[in-house]
């Protein structure tokens, strides 16, 4: 007896490490939801680097449950026994995570990360927990706040410290986690002290009164992001209007014709760069980065033959008749777009933004500033150089000036009219093309893109002034500008509404535009 | 192709009839148009009745062709081109599209209000259910607008492409206004399901009868006061205007009232055609304030010839009846019919068809 004892403890014992040795994995697929729950919770708290393929694996729904219960990986492809020597018999069921775990699962990887040796992986970890900490990871993020030695990123985990012990007991732990949220800029803590502050949810005085002087502080550092994203998107508002109104000022200026096609203009720019990026994708997928690069050549001669084709072809035979020349232009914007319609169809096209103009860069917590933006702000200014050196420093650009300030006049000096009108014609709605081409890189794509930008770009031109690159500039981000800020206080449309209003107003003072040339002519 | 062709052949009949022929062929026009409502009037199944179909179509032409006549106003008499004329033809037909809203909704309120979960009417709506308020509102919400854009932009002295494009912004703000829920005008759907109109139920024959012969008697009527203007003392300085704005300046003449005035007077002449289209149309919503329906009105009066007062009611009939049959027939191309009119007339027709006629004539 004694030894059969002995033997039944000894297999007892045998059998232990085994179970033991079947560890984590089989213990999460043997047990039900709540116990999973329970499980990944306590693995959250406390985190193990040995646990990181079992996570990963469960993230990426790789974990199987063979027969009794035990638990296996997809590896490459096959399923492998994620803990001793099991063999699978027949293939294992694949583990499926409820919302509930799946949420926990983040939480836990979140943990996980905070062990990174990557800084940049530690906040977004930390970033992470912000929003998604549980109580029970107090003491991990206690321990994590005192070993940090990134400063940004033990910023980041004291905020999600702090967000934790507002429900903490002790009032001065509340008081100082309070506190803590003050000096931070994130939406996140305006949420968090607005909630604490609710009725009924705080009860000491001067916790109280604390969490109302963090809260002031978080708005004001908020307001301070929002005000400088608001500016941001005027900014580039602006330098897209810039690029649409450029080109028409010039030939408004020259001709004194308004050129209702001109928003088509950049629509073609825009369908230019989509068959631009195609011809990419087909014949040199290797450079598809670089396509945007390549459009811009390519657009602009497009748009510019076309704006030629028309000078040469209808405008040129309406000179001294604006009102008329205005009508026919709708009327080939009218053809263009139906065109347009026909051979590419009624839908938006996809352009695709490459690698390097998606993304930006995280400047305060509530405001980012995407790349595809700054660059097309930098690229208006380049294009305005540009024109400026063309119209300042070549023999173009000086005949061009001559025909606007004197027609008759450049004529009786040999200036050839008909050629400069032609070429000028061809730069404003090459510079339209351009537009095109950065308006397809933030927006869609589609046959009534122009449509939706041509009467601002006419109200740039009004309000600058025509024949003054200066005006152009100034009147197309100040409208950018007023546009935005004073979208998120009335609405958009009676922001737009308003600036009109205005425009009409300023206009009493200053009927030529914010810079008007100098002159004696009258009819 | 044909189209051109026919109207040559006008041109060479009416060349060798002269111009009493002319005004017999108008009397026709007149009295066919007045015919129509009571030919809709006769049983289905007579071979001389109107269909619905056909009064509302020649209707809502008709109407068109009241704002074509007051954009000529200010277009081929004063020199103004407007680009937001659509803008006053839709406040009168809101105007009227608030009061029939009102009768359909009876005690309560507008269904879309009540969509809104909006509990009262808004101030504006105030004494909409009365007729006579309305028709003052028909009146009052184009003319104030008018009065006010036209004093500020006459004042400053924009002109020329300037003032189109001002009036092109302005009747966009005014499709982004109707455009939101929160402005009280029923949001992109507008006005529609409308029931009766003083009582009377609105698609009953007698009562589009009634509305088409409306229609026809304010389009003489325009034609009258547009005669009468030009004739007038009055009709000479606004053409001194459109030729020579400075030279009449130095004349002596100011020329802001006579713009001001022809102006706001096309705008009521808008409103009062919109408010007859609405009944008749059965909707009212913002895309009428579309920039693009102003432009095309612009088209009309150009085909049918500036300056003159037969040329737009002639040109808003063409091109509405190209564009009935284009959309029915080719819907693909009529924007490029339509795109190909604007440049060719403005090419090679700068007086329009009434100008062809003419210079047939002269020959």
């Amino acid at each position: 007896m004694p030894t059969a004892l002995y033997r039944i403890l000894l297999s007892l014992a045998l059998l232990l490490p085994l179970t033991a040795h079947a560890g984590e994995a089989a213990d999460f697929v043997a047990a039900s939801p709540a116990k999973q729950a329970k499980l990944l919770e306590s693995w959250a708290a406390q985190p193990d680097p040995a646990r990181q393929a079992l996570l990963d694996a469960l993230q990426q729904g790789r974990v199987g449950v063979g027969a009794g219960k035990t638990a296996f990986l997809k590896v490459d492809g096959s399923w492998q026994a994620a803990e001793g020597q099991v063999v699978a018999d027949g293939t294992p069921k694949t583990l499926r995570l409820n919302n509930r775990l799946r949420g926990l699962l983040a939480n836990a990887q979140a943990a996980q990360q905070l062990l990174s040796a990557e800084p940049a992986q530690r906040l977004a970890a930390a970033q992470e927990l912000q929003k998604k900490a549980k109580p029970s990871q107090l003491s991990l993020l206690n321990a994590q706040v005192a070993a940090e030695q990134d400063k940004a990123v033990r910023a980041a985990l004291a905020l999600a410290l702090a967000n934790l012990q507002l429900v903490d007991p002790d009032p001065a732990v509340r008081l100082s986690a309070v506190r803590l949220l003050g000096e931070s800029g994130d939406p996140l803590a305006r949420t968090r002290l607005e909630g604490l502050l609710a009725e009924g949810v705080e009860s000491d005085a001067a916790v109280r009164t604390a969490a109302e002087t963090s809260l002031a502080q978080v708005k004001r550092r908020l307001l301070v992001g929002e005000l400088l994203g608001q500016a941001f998107s005027g900014l580039s508002l602006g330098s897209i209007l810039l690029l649409a109104a450029l080109g028409l000022a010039i030939t408004f200026g020259l001709l004194g014709v308004i050129n209702m096609a001109h928003g088509e203009m950049l629509m073609l720019g825009a369908y230019t760069t989509y068959m631009v990026q195609i011809a990419f994708q087909n014949f040199a997928p290797g450079y598809l980065a670089l396509y945007p690069l390549a459009a811009l050549p390519v657009a602009f001669f497009v748009t510019a033959a076309i704006g030629m084709a028309l000078e040469r072809t209808v405008i040129r035979h309406l000179y001294g008749r604006p009102l008329e020349t205005l009508l026919a232009t709708w009327g080939i914007s009218l053809i263009l777009i139906q065109a347009v319609r026909v051979i590419f169809g009624a839908q938006n096209v996809e352009v695709a933004n490459p690698g390097w103009l998606s993304g930006g860069v995280q400047v305060l917590p509530n405001l980012v500033l995407p790349y595809s933006r700054m660059v097309i702000i930098g690229f208006a200014l380049f294009v305005v150089a540009l024109t400026w050196l063309l119209l300042n420093k070549t023999r173009l650009g000086l005949n061009v000036r001559a025909v606007t300030q004197n027609r008759n006049m450049a004529a009786c000096c040999g200036v050839p009219t008909g050629r400069v009108d032609m070429l000028a014609f061809g730069l404003g709605s090459g510079i339209a093309g351009l537009g095109g081409v950065a308006l397809s890189q933030i927006g869609n794509v589609g046959p009534d893109l122009g449509q939706s930008y041509i009467i601002d770009s006419f109200l740039v031109v009004v309000l600058g002034g025509v024949g003054q690159l200066a005006g152009s500039v100034l009147a197309a981000f100040g409208l950018g500008i007023a546009n935005k800020l004073l979208e998120p206080q009335i609405g958009a449309v009676l922001g737009k509404i308003l600036i009109l209003a205005l425009i009409i107003l300023f206009i009493q003072k200053r009927p030529q535009g914010l810079f008007a040339l100098k002159g004696r002519v009258i009819d | 192709m044909t189209q051109a062709l026919n109207q040559t052949l006008l041109a060479r009949a009416t060349a060798k009839l002269g111009p009493k022929a002319s005004l017999a062929v108008l009397g026709l026009v007149l009295i066919a148009l007045l015919a129509m409502p009571l030919l809709h009037l006769l049983p289905a199944d007579n071979a001389l009745h109107v269909s619905a179909y056909g009064l509302t179509l020649v209707g809502k032409i008709l109407c068109y062709a009241i704002v074509a006549l007051a954009l000529d106003l200010v277009w081929g008499y004063a020199g103004m081109l407007s680009l937001g004329h659509g803008l006053f033809f839709a406040l009168g037909g809101y105007a009227m599209g608030m009061y029939l809203m009102r009768q359909s909704a009876g005690d309560g309120l507008p269904a879309f209000m009540s969509f809104l979960a909006w509990s009262e009417l808004p101030w504006y709506w105030y004494g909409t259910s009365n007729f006579l308020w309305a028709m003052c509102l028909v009146v009052l919400a184009p003319g104030l607008l008018a009065l006010v854009f036209g004093f500020f932009a006459f004042r400053s002295r924009i002109k020329g492409v300037y003032f189109s494009i001002m009036t092109q912004a302005l009747t966009f703000a005014g499709m982004l206004l109707f455009f939101r829920n929160e402005t009280g005008f029923g949001g992109n759907n507008g006005f529609t399901n409308f029931r009766t109109i003083l009582g009377f139920d609105i698609t009953a024959p007698g009562t589009r009868a009634f509305l088409f012969f409306c229609t026809v008697l304010l389009l003489v009527g325009s034609l009258a006061l547009g005669f009468a203007l030009a004739r007038s003392k009055f009709g000479r300085v606004l053409t001194a205007l459109r030729d020579a704005e400075n030279r009449l300046m130095f004349c002596g003449y100011d020329p802001r009232g006579y713009k001001l005035f022809i102006w706001v007077l096309s705008a009521v002449l808008c409103g009062l055609a919109g408010a007859l289209y609405v009944p008749q149309v059965g909707i009212i919503n913002p895309s009428e304030m579309s920039p693009t329906n102003s432009i095309e009105a612009a088209i009309w009066v150009a085909l049918g010839g500036r300056g003159t007062l037969i040329g737009p009611l002639l040109g808003a009939g063409l091109v509405n009846g190209m564009k009935s049959w284009f959309t029915v027939a080719f819907p693909e191309y009529w924007l490029f019919a339509l795109g190909a009119l604007f440049i060719v007339i403005t090419l090679f027709l700068p007086k329009g068809v009434i100008g062809l006629l003419r210079k047939e004539k002269d020959q």
